[in-house]
Parts: structure tokens; C-alpha cells; sequence
């Protein structure tokens, strides 16, 4: 990084003899995104598609893509993790410089991302998408558990350790999942779960429970699709307990204690209080509650930093916009315009719109959806979902299982490829 | 071979901006539409409509009809409503306009 930036300082003549490994050539406008999920890696591709005359530097600490979308069906059995791992490669083909390397630090006033490995990276614009990181602290016991006790809510190496904790449990024992309060990432992700766990007991372990310890007052998405999908396919396997909010955690005697009582489990998934990512928090980005990051939704521009756009789960979310991976995509898209049009000197698109599609599989092939669009109202100066549009599926049906398999195919490639 | 990719993209990138503000609008538009249905409206999932040259005036009657629900969908009901009759108008020309 340090030699690529030498020789973009180093003027044109330089860049193009040592063009081979420089990458760009000189004087261009460069945008760095740190983060390669369905925010960071649609932005990257969206802007060197769009103009490429701008360069980008796309910081991804991970070699590979791992989709949290779809890894629930890892989890029951229905895919693989091959099925939900894709390669960045695709980026390169449009220009998108991928470095694999974790971005430590920001200096916003210099205009510069720090990395892990060294080396500083220059940047006219920078866009943050992290994704969530945990609030461990907020659950008594939970540091000293993570050997045993698993989140799987970030896809990867828990997904894996979550499902062979699943295998290896006896038939007749417990699975007890518990949810934080609202907000956090993916609203639907935590019931989808219980199905996709559920199925799978049904099939292999059929003595076996599901417990849904939630902090929430109800179902927070879907709910009466769920319970009825719950009801139908599952009856009495899944227990659910609303205002059930896990408040400490203890490996040793497999427990987990809400403020009324305390559980025994075979299986704990304990899903912790989220906040926006580490990077976002270093780099100044948080504005609400220690925990997001509001921007103008015109442009995803941080309102804390200026020339620094978040977006995706990190975000303060707009009213009835969730956190989910195809709202960080349609985010991201807005970004890109955005950034190329402050870039070239020009003015953003000033009424976005952006839509949210969410599948959920409530069997292996059984699918229930929830649709939203969503339009900037000029007069509260936010993006609204429209009255009258969205909604959820009528009943659970197998021709959304293909369209939500068609969903995954078409916007890993719409982000990847 | 690296000058060659650079001038050809440079030159690629002169049409586009004669009428890039123009196009901006429609561009985003059509953009929340890639999710499903692909970048730019080539599909990589044969079950969901490409859209990339589909006849516009065929992509205005079909969200037209998906509106007043003359059209069976599981989703596209729903997000048709979420759309002015204008900006269905930008997004079916731009997708219209799309190589296959």
C-alpha cells in the first residue's frame, strides 16, 4: 500500500511505467470501502461499473464471501457452506482493487485508512460497511462462554460450529435460542432459525426441543406466518416465550438466566446485543445510543464525519427500514451515484428509492417473504416505506422457495459478479 | 496491455457522460430492481424474468397490472405499488435499453 501510494503521488509518468503493479494511474479520485459484505462489496462494484474513473480500494479482512442470508438453511441441513461462499474475484473485473487486510483506524482529518498489516490508504471518499459487532459486556457471563456458547450471527466459522454442536447433540435435548431486542440484524433470522433447526430434529432427532428465549415482546417479523408455519409443522417442538430476555450466561451448567428464570439447554445459541462495527465506532461514525450510525439517506454521508458514508446494518436505521442484506445492497447502490456525483462535481440524485425483499425458509421448501419500498419524503427529510406498497406473503408456499433461492443466486452475483 | 485497458475505458466511459445525468435517475431506478433480477436486468436464475431488453412498453403494462392486480404474483404486487407511473416509465426504458 505504501508503494501504491508513493507512486500515486509520484505523477504519471511513474504510475505508467510501473503500471503493472500499481494498479491505477495517477490523479484520479479514489474511494476506499472497508467491508466486503452486501453493503461494501455492491458499493465497490456499483461505482467502478458506473464511472470508472473513479478508483477503488475495497478492505476486506476475509478471503472469501460467507452470506449470512441462507446460512440458516446450513444450519437445518438444506445447504452447504460451499452453497453460501462466494469468491471476490469477480470484482477484479471491474476494476475493484481487493485487499485482504483489516482496517484498524480512520483519520478523517488526513483523509486516511490505517490497516492491519501496515501501510496507510489515501481516500477523496470512504464508505464504512461493517456490518454489526456484539455487545458481549451486556450479557453477565457471556466472555468467559464463547468456547461453548455460540451466536452463528455472522456467517463463517460459528455457522460451522453451531451446526456440528446440532449434530452432535442427543435426541430429546434442548436447543434454546435466544433474541436481543429489536434492532438487530435481520429481523426475521432468528425465527427462520428455529424452523430450519426444528426441520431438522423432525427428521433426525424428533424427541428434541426448540426454546425461543426473546427479548421482544412478540415475533418481530412475520410473526403470524411463523407461528403458523410453527403450529403446522412443528407442533410442539417449538416453545416460545416473548419478554424472555437473556441477562447472563454460564457454560459450566449450561444455562442461560432471563429476569424470571433460568434455563437448562443441550444447545445454547445465545444471539448477543448488536451495535454498529468496530471500525465505524473508531472511526467517530456512532451518533445514537453508543450504538449507530445516522447518515443522510441522499447520499448515506455520515452525518458525524463528512466525506465518510456508512452503510448497512451500521446504520441508524430509517422508520420500518430493517437490517437486512438486500436493504445494505439497495443502500449501496444509492451510495455509489451518490459518491460519483460529489465526485465529478455534480449534485446527488436527490429522491432515492429503495426497495427490501426478505425470504425466510420454513421448511426445505416452504418459503414466506416480507416486501417493502421505500421513498425519500422531502418534508420529514428521511426515506419512508410507501403506504399502500410491501407486505408479507399470503401463506407459505414452495413456488418462493424457488424464488428465494433465485433471490441468493441473483444478488450474490448483482454484488459479486 | 494496462494503457490499452485504460484508454478503452476511458472511451467507453464518453457516451455515457454526454448523457449521464440524464440517465442517473433511471440507472438508480433500475438498480432496486437487480437484486432479483439481475445487474442491469440479466438474470442469473432462469425461474425470475430477465429484464435486460424486455419491450418497454411490456414491462410498463405488466407493473401496470401487477398495481391494479389484474396480474397473479407473490411479491411483485407489492412492490409495483411502491412506484410512481413515472418512475416505472424510467426504470422500463432503461432496462429496455439493456444488451441481453
Amino acid at each position: 500500500m505504501r508503494r501504491r501510494d508513493f507512486i500515486r503521488f509520484a505523477g504519471a509518468a511513474a504510475a505508467l511505467s510501473a503500471a503493472g503493479c500499481a494498479g491505477t494511474g495517477a490523479g484520479k479520485a479514489r474511494v476506499v470501502v472497508i467491508g466486503g459484505g452486501y453493503g461494501g462489496a455492491t458499493a465497490a462494484k456499483y461505482i467502478r461499473m458506473w464511472d470508472p474513473g473513479i478508483d477503488v480500494v475495497m478492505v476486506e479482512r476475509a478471503n472469501i464471501f460467507t452470506s449470512c442470508p441462507i446460512s440458516n438453511l446450513v444450519l437445518g441441513g438444506n445447504r452447504s457452506m460451499e452453497d453460501i461462499r462466494h469468491s471476490y474475484d469477480g470484482l477484479r473485473k471491474y476494476g475493484v482493487r481487493v485487499v485482504n487486510d483489516e482496517a484498524t483506524a480512520v483519520d478523517a482529518a488526513k483523509k486516511v485508512v490505517r490497516l492491519e498489516r501496515g501501510g496507510d490508504l489515501a481516500y477523496d471518499r470512504l464508505i464504512v460497511s461493517p456490518g454489526v459487532d456484539f455487545n458481549f459486556n451486556e450479557i453477565e457471563g457471556y466472555q468467559a462462554s464463547q468456547a461453548r456458547i455460540l451466536h452463528a450471527w455472522k456467517a463463517g466459522a460459528q455457522t460451522i460450529g453451531l451446526r456440528r454442536q446440532l449434530e452432535d447433540m442427543k435426541d430429546g435435548g434442548i436447543y434454546v435460542l435466544a433474541i436481543p431486542l429489536a434492532p438487530y440484524r435481520c429481523p426475521p433470522g432468528p425465527y427462520e432459525r428455529a424452523c430450519q433447526v426444528a426441520h431438522y430434529f423432525k427428521r433426525v432427532k424428533p424427541r428434541s426441543k426448540v426454546l425461543l428465549l426473546d427479548a421482544n415482546p412478540d415475533v418481530t417479523s412475520k410473526g403470524p406466518l411463523f407461528k403458523r408455519a410453527w403450529e403446522d409443522l412443528y407442533k410442539g417442538m417449538i416453545e416460545y416465550r416473548g419478554n424472555a430476555k437473556v441477562v447472563a450466561v454460564d457454560a459450566k451448567s449450561m444455562t442461560v438466566r432471563t429476569d424470571f428464570d433460568t434455563v437448562k439447554g443441550d444447545v445454547l445459541n445465545v444471539v448477543p446485543p448488536q451495535r454498529a462495527g468496530d471500525i465505524a465506532v473508531k472511526a467517530g461514525l456512532i451518533t445514537h445510543n453508543n450504538r449507530w450510525c445516522d447518515v443522510d439517506w441522499r447520499t448515506l454521508e455520515s452525518k458525524a464525519v463528512k466525506a465518510v458514508h456508512v452503510l448497512g446494518d451500521s446504520t441508524l436505521s430509517a422508520p420500518g427500514m430493517p437490517k437486512s442484506g438486500h436493504i445494505a445492497n439497495q443502500q449501496a447502490k444509492v451510495c455509489a451515484a451518490a459518491v460519483i456525483e460529489l465526485l465529478n462535481g455534480r449534485s446527488p440524485n436527490p429522491a432515492p428509492v429503495m426497495t427490501n425483499t426478505c425470504y425466510s425458509f420454513v421448511s426445505d421448501k416452504e418459503v414466506i417473504h416480507v416486501a417493502s419500498v421505500h421513498q425519500w419524503d422531502a418534508g420529514q427529510a428521511t426515506i419512508l416505506p410507501v403506504k399502500g406498497a410491501g407486505g408479507v406473503s399470503s401463506a407459505r408456499n414452495e413456488l418462493e422457495s424457488t424464488y428465494g433461492w433465485a433471490w441468493a443466486r441473483n444478488i450474490w452475483a448483482d454484488m459479486l459478479t | 496491455m494496462r494503457i490499452y485497458v485504460m484508454l478503452a475505458a476511458a472511451l467507453a466511459a464518453l457516451p455515457l457522460a454526454a448523457h449521464a445525468q440524464d440517465n442517473a435517475a433511471a440507472r438508480s431506478l433500475a438498480a432496486t430492481c437487480a437484486n432479483c433480477h439481475g445487474t442491469d436486468g440479466r438474470s442469473v436464475s432462469p425461474e425470475v424474468t430477465p429484464l435486460a431488453g424486455f419491450p418497454k412498453d411490456l414491462i410498463v403494462q405488466r407493473m401496470n397490472e401487477f398495481k391494479n392486480g389484474k396480474r397473479p404474483a407473490t411479491v411483485m404486487h407489492q412492490l409495483a405499488k411502491g412506484y410512481t407511473d413515472q418512475q416505472i416509465d424510467l426504470i422500463a426504458g432503461y432496462l429496455a435499453a439493456q444488451r441481453r
